[in-house]
Order: C-alpha cells, then structure tokens, then sequence
C-alpha cells in the first residue's frame, strides 16, 4: 500500500507540474514536449490503478497520435517563438485577473464536491469488485464494449471517419502550375488526335512542331 | 493520506482541470496552446471516469472514457486543421490578432 501512495505521489506531482508547464512555458515545442510528459504520467496512474488497457490505449493514442500531430503543426506553422512575451501586451492586464478568479472558483467548487462526499462515507465503502474477478481488464472491457455499447462504438467510429474526412476537405487544395498526370485524360486519347498521316511529296519533306 | 482513496484521483483531477482552464484564460498568444489547454482537460474528466469506474467497480466508466478518447482525437486533428487552413489564410495564428470578427 505504501508503495502504491509513492507511485501515485510521484506521478501525480509529475503530471500537475507538466500541466503548468504546458500552459506556462514560453516556447510552445516545449509546451508540446510537457503534454506528452503529462499523457505518459496519467497513463501510468491509470495502468496502477488497474485500467491497463486504457492506459495503454492512452499512451497510443494520446502520446502516438495526437501529440505527435500537436508538434507536427507546430514545427510547420513556425510558430514556436510566437509566445515569447506572456503579460506583456498592455490590454492583456485585465482578463488576467478574471481568468484566475474564475479558475479557482472553479478548482474550490470541484473541492468542495469531492469533500462532500466526505459527509456520505458508505458510498466509498464498495469493495474494488473488478479487481477480484479472474479475467484481465481488457477482456472484460472487450466484453461489454462489443455487446452492450456496440451502437457507441459504431458511432464513435462514425466521428473519426467524419474528422478524417473534414480535416482532409479543410487543408485540401489546389495549387496552380503543378504538372499532375491525368488518368482521365491518358486514357480517353483517341488515334485520330495523336496520330496524322501524310502524304510525303518527294523533294519537299514534311514540316512538323507548326 | 497514505491510504490512496478515490478523494486523491478526483482531487488530481481537479488540479489539471483547472490549470487547463487558466491556460485558456490567460493565454493570449498561441491558439494552439489553447487546444492543449482543452487536451488537459478532457484528461481531467477521463482521470475522474477512470477513477470512479475502478472504485465502483462499475467498467461503464471505462467505456466512456474510451468515447472520450475517440472524440478528443477528432476534436485535435480537426482544430489543427483549421488553425493551419487560419493561418495559411492570414499568417498568424497569434489570438490578439485573430479578430476578424469583432466582439
């Protein structure tokens, strides 16, 4: 048990500092670098905590995917110095001060609800049901996922099929002057455009390129 | 506080949940800063999912933050999309300067 408190002290402090990291630091490759950093703690919380198979889906997705698209754009827009100055815009004064309140009043609020349920202790005393069944998570999540949440599932596939297909349509164009080969065009020639004959006269040759 | 209860995940959600919504409030120079600002706090909701479908015992939890995973995913690849679709529009995708629609 204690070596479970220092895994999740460790990981937690690790995760929270990159969180701040992410939004404070001044180069955003860097912000992109913390990110991962945050994904990969989180996913370890949740492989100790016994959710390995969305641990580990975490780290693929998260880590393999979006993080690397993240610094992929960044590198390509250049924009990674654009962030230099953090206060330093003059009319940038005022929302710093809003910003902050609303963000702790938010923090105190989810406090407060998480100590509320201090008052109502028998709601924490359900024993850890999952960890004591014999077969692994993935499997009973495999279980559930493919039967019960089948039409979810299709759903959720549906959205990334519309994501894949929007964000194709959005950075999808046309550029001018670029030789392309035209299947089309290749396969619709007829003879009678490609190929003329002529009748050659002796002594006069034929002028072809006119 | 060396027993790990449930109050210990919720409270680290809690944290990172905030941080990504002072990262949005106070960044002004980097929307994409502001999209991981969003990434930080869909993993703050899966960090309570998570940690209530393992004390409940109830796998409903994980499955939805499987859903939330998929959608963060489309919601990211789209977002950078457009922001790169914005700035090979008008070449900046600094957020003081994005106000073409007023307001």
């Amino acid at each position: 048990m204690i070596a479970h408190a220092i895994f999740f002290y460790v990981f937690s402090i690790i995760a929270v500092v990159s969180a701040i990291m992410v939004t404070a630091s001044k180069n955003t490759v860097h912000s992109v670098f913390f990110l991962i950093l945050d994904f990969i703690s989180i996913s370890c919380l949740f492989i100790m905590i016994g959710a390995e198979f969305l641990g580990m889906i975490m780290l693929i997705v998260y880590v393999g995917a979006v993080a690397v698209l993240f610094l992929f754009v960044v590198m390509m827009l250049n924009v990674a110095q654009q962030k230099n100055q953090w206060f330093a815009s003059k009319d940038s004064s005022k929302h710093i001060p809003v910003g902050l309140i609303i963000s702790t009043l938010i923090f105190f609020e989810i406090i407060i609800v998480i100590g509320g349920w201090k008052y109502k202790p028998e709601i924490f005393d359900i024993n850890n049901s999952i960890a004591q069944t014999s077969i692994s998570n993935t499997h009973s999540l495999g279980q559930i996922l493919y039967t019960d949440y089948i039409h979810v599932f299709q759903v959720s596939g549906m959205i990334l099929l519309v994501a894949m297909v929007g964000a194709i349509v959005l950075t999808f164009r046309q550029r001018s002057g670029v030789k392309r080969q035209s299947y089309i065009k290749q396969i619709s020639r007829e003879r009678t455009e490609g190929v003329e004959i002529l009748e050659v006269q002796s002594n006069k040759g034929v002028k072809i390129d006119d | 506080m060396i027993e790990i209860s449930l109050g210990h995940y919720l409270t680290l959600g809690a944290v990172i949940f905030s941080i990504g919504v002072i990262g949005i409030f106070l960044n002004r120079k980097n929307i994409i800063v502001i999209l991981m600002s969003i990434e930080l706090i869909l993993l703050a909701v899966n960090i309570n999912l998570v940690a209530f479908s393992i004390y409940l015992g109830d796998l409903a939890g994980q499955v939805f933050t499987l859903f939330i995973l998929t959608v963060a995913a489309a919601e990211a690849a789209i977002g950078l999309a457009i922001i790169v679709v914005y700035f090979r529009n008008s070449g900046t995708i600094r957020v003081e300067e994005i106000d073409k629609l007023k307001g």
